[in-house]
């Protein structure tokens, strides 16, 4: 048996700014709000990162899958030559249904931009593949693509939804792909970066995403080893280098495919401490022993901040003993997530309410009326 | 025959300090000190001297000193003095050299080749003495989805989940029989494991039955090659059953319980006849393949009522992931793997000092091999086998166990002092023997409370480890490789252990 080589991948460790404005009755706004709101916290960056999750985008393709991706290489031949192997990849497994350069400004301030596409594709199961759900194909296919197919990463895969990320400061990677002029959203999240081991490069910035699950992420995993192992055993790759997408792909793994509530899954990837569940009643004491008994290698150590961005929803999380903060406020239908309450008074002076949740206790915000976005 | 061999140690002793109280004669229960009373001196013969310090310290004046005898053959770097005098001892007795304790040649020992991290600026550590620091750790199977409902915000798990130990601290006493061990050292286990919130093994020699309602619910009862000991009761008062297939220090040989040790208590305990040898045979001669064991699986899981996780113990040897493997497949919960240094209280010295592989490859082997195959859920991974210190622990579990035995380390805190010649019997600490008047001289509630300390302390500072991880909960380190880097190590062997060697 070959030997197997130990792995010589870079955790990323970085800190950052993360907010987050959703609109309860779906209405759309553009991202010029969060842009400013972001820049506000310039300085918790290093301009080694940034970007954006918009739901809500693409009304006119929203029952299309939309692929972002991203094809890297020292020159513009060596992009175009990772497109081609994608397109032939692309063309086998899905109908695509349009596809373009995803518009940017040349005047933004960033460095070694990729080329940067966008598709909207249908799948095209063959074979056994036909006995999978759609959504566990593209998981597949896109784990396919970020492992096998070199220099080509697909970064957004969700319906009616699409990530936006690069190395620069948030501002202006927003500038880059013209979200204040181009994009309409009733949700959007956004991360201002600020790594420190490792070389930035566009695929790291945060959101991750997975389908429509998107994650920006404030802090650095600790127990990243133990969740990503266990995140392999049941078919996720975590190629970006970095701690984020584990907290992506936990989310898939738990709310998605075994349809496990939010408020559950906040304690998994947060449960309180056996001191305070030992107290607890029986029957919930039995529930979280066993989460915890069962989901351990999903607990999420270390600090962290976290929003969540899902269809419909965004939910905010801190770690179990709150080393990362995060400010939860609302004004009339607006909702917003942010490190810092001052990013949120700068764009709206006047809240109905702030707080500061506790650690581990998600904050959940959704949709009045989903149909407004689905239908 | 005139014997050529040296002995070991040589004993010194400080006649201006010697009160002639004749301590050392009482204590030595290999007869190397006598008292001469024509010349009112002790006199001692250095060749039956075991060098496991007891009369150096209960010397009440201080007058003893034992050291490895200065007398030396050539020097000869392939013929060392031990290979000399083992060969000596042969051609004198024509047997097999026994032994006991675990492995002391110097193999790598891959603990102290690695590193552990801590956290710097992006992550801060955690200080235990002011914030929570979870050990709590639980060993078995665990389902690899959960089936849960919500209906009006009332959560229900649906899904059936296979019983769990659950130890507050990822160290557990590793299996030590009583017969090999004293009633006084065995029962000093017992205590300090339910006194720590861990576990006990009772090893392949029974459960007293005046025990078993006590100290139950922190035993793990052995099933051996040799079923001592074995009946209904037996299994059902324990927290969890063992089979014990191998063991580090011998892999691929039985055991033997000489008849003098066979005293009345261990007769009954073992459900043998008084002082008859008790012999378990190298293999369970009902498991000659993987389906034999399967059935032995069921057959207590069922005696058990599926009340109880069932672990199998194996020994660490070349092909043992793909084995271990197969004993997950075949229903065990845990897997106990006992390494390369795993101690014994007899054993044939050329089978401990040659057989088997260290235990800090084979974790790690174990731990991405279950990975690979998309089976680690399904049991859990206790590593027994040379683990000294609380380091060793959280080495451990970073490389993929989830807990720990202890056995050597158990029998050290209990004055034991590696002197390995326990197959004699003749232990002077009270622990390896069954003469009344020798393990008489183990007090149990002092020796649980020196074990109960040790956890303790190990525990404490496991917790600091940990915090200074910036990690709060043992499963966050658990496989976590992450926080582990070589030093001094070749590339083969950080590929084996998956870490990164030092500023990698």
């Amino acid at each position: 048996m070959p030997r197997i080589r130990r792995e010589l991948y870079n955790k990323e460790i970085c800190a950052c700014s993360i907010f987050g404005a959703m609109n309860r009755d779906g209405e759309r706004f553009t991202g010029k709000g969060v842009m400013l709101a972001i820049a506000n916290m310039h300085v918790r960056g290093n301009g080694l990162g940034g970007g954006f999750a918009a739901y809500g985008i693409y009304p006119e393709y929203k029952d299309y899958y939309a692929f972002h991706l991203m094809f890297t290489g020292n020159s513009p031949e060596a992009k175009r030559s990772a497109k081609v192997g994608f397109d032939a990849f692309l063309c086998e497994n899905f109908d695509v249904v349009s596809d373009e350069e995803i518009p940017h400004s040349d005047e933004a301030v960033v460095s070694d931009p990729p080329l940067i596409w966008r598709y909207f594709v249908l799948p095209r199961k063959q074979g056994e593949e036909a006995l999978l759900s759609d959504e566990d194909y593209i998981v597949k296919m896109v784990m396919r693509v970020n492992t096998e197919i070199e220099n080509a990463h697909v970064f957004s895969s969700g319906k009616n939804m699409g990530c936006f990320k690069g190395v620069g400061y948030p501002e202006d990677i927003g500038e880059y792909f013209m979200l204040d002029k181009l994009y309409s959203a009733y949700t959007w999240t956004v991360h201002g970066r600020f790594p420190t081991n490792t070389q930035a490069w566009w695929g790291g910035a945060h959101p991750f995403s997975l389908l429509d699950t998107t994650v920006v992420h404030n802090g650095e995993i600790s127990s990243y080893g133990t969740n990503r192992w266990y995140l392999e055993m049941y078919g996720y790759a975590c190629t970006l280098q970095t701690d984020t997408e584990v907290i992506a792909y936990a989310a898939d793994l738990l709310m998605r495919r075994q349809k496990i509530p939010i408020e559950i899954v906040a304690k998994i990837l947060a449960p309180p401490i056996w001191n305070s569940i030992d107290r607890m009643d029986e029957k919930e004491k039995k529930l979280l022993t066993t989460l915890r008994m069962v989901y351990g290698s999903l607990l999420m150590n270390g600090p962290f901040a976290i929003i969540i961005g899902q269809t419909g929803k965004m939910i905010g999380l801190t770690d179990r003993i709150r080393l990362r903060p995060i400010t939860a406020a609302t004004r009339g239908e607006m909702f917003y997530l942010s490190s810092e309450e001052a990013s949120i008074r700068l764009i709206s002076p006047k809240l109905d309410s702030v707080r500061t949740p506790n650690g581990g206790e998600p904050v959940v915000c959704e949709l009045n009326n989903i149909r407004t976005v689905l239908e | 025959m005139k014997s050529f061999v040296f002995p070991e140690f040589e004993i010194t002793r400080d006649e201006e300090k010697c009160g002639q109280c004749r301590g050392c004669e009482r204590q030595c229960s290999f007869g190397t000190h006598t008292y001469d009373p024509l010349t009112d001196r002790l006199i001692s013969d250095d060749y039956k001297c075991a060098g496991c310090q007891r009369c150096v310290i209960f010397c009440p004046k201080d007058a003893i000193v034992v050291r490895p005898t200065q007398s030396f053959y050539r020097p000869n770097a392939s013929w060392s003095r031990e290979k000399m005098d083992d060969l000596k001892k042969q051609a004198e007795t024509g047997g097999v050299i026994l032994t006991g304790c675990g492995n002391d040649k110097p193999f790598r020992i891959y603990w102290d080749h690695i590193v552990l991290n801590a956290s710097q600026v992006t992550n801060p550590s955690i200080d235990p003495l002011r914030e929570p620091m979870e050990l709590r750790t639980f060993l078995g199977a665990k389902p690899d989805l959960m089936d849960i409902s919500t209906t009006n915000g009332d959560v229900e798990i649906k899904t059936e989940i296979s019983p769990n130990l659950m130890v507050e601290t990822p160290i557990l006493f590793s299996a030590m029989s009583y017969g090999a061990i004293s009633y006084n050292a065995f029962r000093s286990l017992a205590t300090a494991a339910r006194q720590s919130g861990t576990f006990f093994n009772t090893g392949e020699g029974g459960l007293p039955k005046e025990m078993r309602q006590e100290f139950g619910k922190c035993a793990i009862v052995q099933v051996a090659s040799g079923r001592f000991g074995i009946d209904a009761e037996y299994l059902n008062c324990a927290s969890a059953v063992e089979i014990k297939v191998g063991q580090g220090a011998k892999p691929g040989i039985g055991g033997h319980l000489p008849g003098e040790k066979v005293s009345l208590e261990v007769a009954a305990t073992r459900m043998i006849p008084v002082g008859t040898d008790a012999i378990s045979p190298a293999p369970h001669h009902d498991i000659y393949s993987i389906e034999d064991l399967s059935m032995l699986i069921t057959a207590l899981k069922e005696a058990t009522n599926y009340e109880k996780p069932i672990s199998v113990k194996i020994a660490a040897v070349h092909n043992f992931a793909a084995i271990g493997s197969g004993i997950v497949r075949a229903g065990a919960d845990i897997i106990a793997i006992d390494g390369l240094r795993g101690g014994t209280g007899a054993a044939p010295k050329v089978i401990r000092d040659n057989v088997g592989i260290p235990i800090e490859l084979a974790i790690s082997a174990l731990d991405r091999r279950l990975k690979n195959e998309g089976i680690r859920n399904r049991c859990s991974i206790i590593a027994a086998g040379g683990i000294r210190c609380s380091a060793d622990v959280i080495k451990a579990i970073a490389l993929g166990a989830d807990a720990v035995y202890i056995g050597s380390a158990a029998l050290i805190a209990m004055g034991c002092t590696l002197c390995q010649k326990c197959y004699t019997g003749k232990c002077n600490w009270g622990i390896c023997t069954q003469d009344p008047r020798l393990s008489g001289r183990l007090n149990v509630d002092i020796a649980s409370q020196r074990l109960t300390n040790l956890i303790h302390a190990w525990s404490h500072e496991i917790s600091e480890m940990l915090g200074g991880m910036g990690i709060n909960a043992l499963e966050s380190l658990r496989g976590n490789r992450d926080h582990l880097r070589g030093v001094g190590l070749y590339e083969w062997e950080m590929d084996v252990l998956g870490i990164k060697g030092a500023g990698e």
